[in-house]
C-alpha cells in the first residue's frame, strides 16, 4: 500500500546477530552515552540561589495593586473569588471609615484578602474578572514552605508597598490581560 | 607486645575504618554520579558540594523509628543485618594492600592475613553473606521480604559457581591459593603482567558475578524497588536497614578489592621497579596502596557506572544467563587454562 508520508519504517523480526546477542558492544555503547552525559551541562539549577529567566508575562505570585496616591484599589466585589476555578481566594469585607480615605480607594474595602498558594493554579482568571484593576499575577515565585498555614497569603504579603520604590511592575501583564492573550 | 602483632590490630583498625569510611562516601557519589548522569546536579545542600551528605544519612538512619514486627522472628530479624555487616567486613583481612615492609628485620606483609587458602576463604565469606539476607527475609514474615531472599539465595547461588570456575582458572595459572602470593605474581612485565591479559575471559565472568553478588544493577532483583517493594529488606526500618543498605556498599568496595587484586594486578603498576629502587620502603608501600586504591575507586565508579547505565535483568534471563552462559563458559575456559598449562 501507498503510504502517505514516508516516514513509515518496515519492522523486521529478523533473529539477533552473534555481535548483539553477546549484548557487550551494546553495554559498551550504553556506558559511552552515560559517561558524556556526566559531562554535559546540568539540567537543573541550584534554586533559589540561581533562579531561571521567565518571561515577561510570567503568572507567579499575585500583588494586589494601589492607585498612583497610594490607595488600596480593591473594593472586596468578590468577582475574583467567583472567577477562581481553584477556589483559593477568600476575603472579608468592610466599609471605610471616615479618614480612611487616604488608605482605600472605594467605599468598600477587603479587610482580610487571602489567596491559598496551595489550591492555587495561577491561571490568570482572577486578574481578568477585577473591574478594579486590583489584582495582578507577577514574575515572583510564590516562596515554599514547612507548613501549610504558611501557604495562606493574607493582605500583608499580597498589597504592594506604598513607596514609589515598592511598587510592583505589571505593566506588562496589564496589557497582556487588557487584550486577553494572557 | 609484638610489634608485628600491634602493626596488625593498627591494619585491622585501619581498614575498618577505611571500609566503611569508603562505602559512606561511595552512598554520596552513587548519588552525585546518579546525578551527573542523569544531568542533575546531585545532593549539594549538607556541607560544601554536599560532601556531609553520608553524615546526614546516618543521623537520619539513627533517628528513625525502630520498628520490629509483631509476627517477625525477633532474634533473627535482628541477626539478619548484623550477619550481612560482618560478612561484609570480613573479607577484607586477606586483601594485599602493598608489598612486604621490614619490621624488626622481620619481612611483613600489608595484609591482615596472609592465609594460605585467602582464594577459599573468600568464597567461603562470600557464600556466608547470603544467610544475612536470606535469614533476614524469612524472619520479617512478609511476601515481598520473602520471595527477595529467595530471589537472592537462587542468583547467589548460581553465580557463585561460574564465579568459583573463574577464581580455579586463577588459581591455576597462578599456582597458589594464597592472594597475596597472586597479587605478587603479577608484578612481571614491568609491572603489566596483569590477570587480566592472561584470563580475559575469566576477567569477565569474575566481574559479572560479582555484580551478581553485590546485588547491584542489572542483577539487582533482590530488592528490586519496583517490584517487591524493597525485597528482603521491606520490613526493616531505622539503622537495621541502614545496615543492609550500607553492607551493600561495603560488599562493592570490597568487590572491587578482589577484582583488582585477582585480575588488574593489585598494588602492581607499570615501572613500579625503578620507583622501587630509588626510594625507601615505607614511601614505596605507600606508593602502592594508592595505586591499588586508585584501581578500586575506579571500580567503586564502574559499578554505578553500570547500575545508572543498565537496565534490571527478568528473573529467568538472570538464570539463563548465569546457568547457559556464564557457568559453560567457566568451564571452558578452566578446561582451556589447564590445556595451556599441560601443552606450553
Ligand atoms: S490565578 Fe487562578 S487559581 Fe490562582 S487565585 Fe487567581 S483565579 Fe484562582
Ligand atoms: S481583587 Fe478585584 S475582583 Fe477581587 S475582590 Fe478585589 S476588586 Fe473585586
Amino acid at each position: 500500500m501507498q503510504s502517505l508520508t514516508n516516514r513509515s519504517k518496515v519492522v523486521s523480526n529478523k533473529h539477533l546477530s552473534l555481535a548483539e546477542r553477546l549484548y557487550l558492544p551494546a553495554i559498551f555503547g550504553g556506558l559511552r552515552i552515560t559517561f558524556k552525559h556526566m559531562f554535559k551541562k546540568k539540567a537543573t539549577i541550584s534554586y533559589p540561589e540561581e533562579q531561571r529567566d521567565h518571561g515577561r508575562l510570567y503568572r507567579g505570585q499575585h500583588v494586589l495593586k494601589r492607585d498612583e496616591q497610594g490607595r488600596e484599589n480593591c473594593t472586596a466585589c468578590g468577582l475574583c473569588a467567583v472567577a477562581c476555578p481553584a477556589e483559593a481566594i477568600t476575603m472579608v469585607a468592610g466599609e471605610r471609615k471616615k479618614g480612611e480615605e487616604h488608605l482605600y480607594r472605594e467605599e468598600k474595602y477587603a479587610i482580610e484578602y487571602n489567596i491559598n498558594m496551595l489550591r492555587c493554579i495561577f491561571c490568570g482568571l482572577c486578574e481578568e474578572a477585577c473591574p478594579k484593576d486590583a489584582i495582578y499575577l507577577t514574575d515572583r515565585i510564590a516562596e515554599s514552605n514547612y507548613q501549610r498555614g504558611q501557604f495562606i497569603f493574607t493582605k500583608d504579603k499580597l498589597v504592594e508597598g506604598i513607596d514609589k520604590s515598592d511598587r510592583i511592575d505589571v505593566s506588562d501583564r496589564r496589557k497582556a490581560v487588557r487584550k486577553g492573550a494572557m | 607486645m609484638d610489634p608485628i602483632l600491634i602493626f596488625k590490630l593498627v591494619l585491622v583498625f585501619v581498614l575498618f575504618a577505611v571500609s566503611l569510611g569508603i562505602a559512606a562516601y561511595s552512598t554520596y557519589a552513587e548519588r552525585k554520579i546518579a546525578g551527573f548522569m542523569q544531568d542533575r546536579l546531585g545532593p549539594n545542600r549538607a556541607g560544601p558540594f554536599g560532601l556531609l551528605q553520608p553524615l546526614a544519612d546516618g543521623v537520619k538512619m539513627f533517628m528513625k523509628e525502630d520498628i520490629i514486627p509483631e509476627t517477625s522472628n525477633r532474634f533473627l530479624f535482628i541477626a539478619g543485618p548484623a550477619i550481612t555487616m560482618i560478612t561484609a567486613l570480613m573479607t577484607s583481612a586477606v586483601i594485599p594492600w602493598g608489598p612486604e615492609i621490614t619490621i624488626n628485620d622481620v619481612k611483613v606483609p600489608l595484609q591482615v592475613a596472609d592465609i594460605n587458602i585467602g582464594v577459599l576463604y573468600v568464597l567461603g565469606v562470600v557464600s556466608l553473606g547470603v544467610y544475612g539476607i536470606m535469614i533476614g527475609g524469612w524472619a520479617s514474615n512478609n511476601k515481598y521480604s520473602l520471595l527477595g531472599a529467595v530471589r537472592a539465595s537462587s542468583q547467589m547461588i548460581s553465580y557463585e559457581l561460574a564465579m568459583g570456575m573463574s577464581i580455579i582458572a586463577i588459581v591455576m595459572s597462578s599456582s597458589s591459593l594464597s592472594l597475596g602470593d597472586i597479587v605478587a605474581g603479577q608484578s612481571g612485565w614491568g609491572g603489566m603482567h596483569w590477570n587480566i591479559f592472561i584470563q580475559p575471559l575469566g576477567c569477565l565472568i569474575f566481574i559479572i558475578c560479582a555484580f551478581a553478588e553485590c546485588n547491584r544493577t542489572p542483577f539487582d532483583l533482590p530488592e528490586s524497588e519496583t517490584e517487591l517493594v524493597g525485597g528482603y529488606h521491606t520490613e526493616y526500618s531505622s539503622m537495621k536497614l541502614g545496615f543492609y543498605l550500607f553492607a551493600e556498599y561495603v560488599n562493592m568496595f570490597i568487590s572491587s578489592a578482589m577484582i583488582s587484586c585477582l585480575y588488574f594486578g593489585g598494588y602492581n603498576f607499570p615501572g613500579m621497579e625503578a620507583v622501587q629502587g630509588n626510594m625507601g620502603e615505607i614511601p614505596f608501600a605507600l606508593i602502592c596502596f594508592v595505586v591499588l586504591f586508585a584501581k578500586i575507586l575506579f571500580f567503586v565508579f564502574f559499578f554505578m557506572w553500570i547500575r545508572w547505565t543498565i537496565p534490571r535483568f527478568r528473573f529467568d534471563q538472570l538464570m539463563n544467563l548465569g546457568w547457559k552462559v556464564l557457568f559453560p563458559l567457566a568451564i571452558l575456559n578452566v578446561l582451556i587454562t589447564g590445556a595451556v598449562i599441560i601443552f606450553f
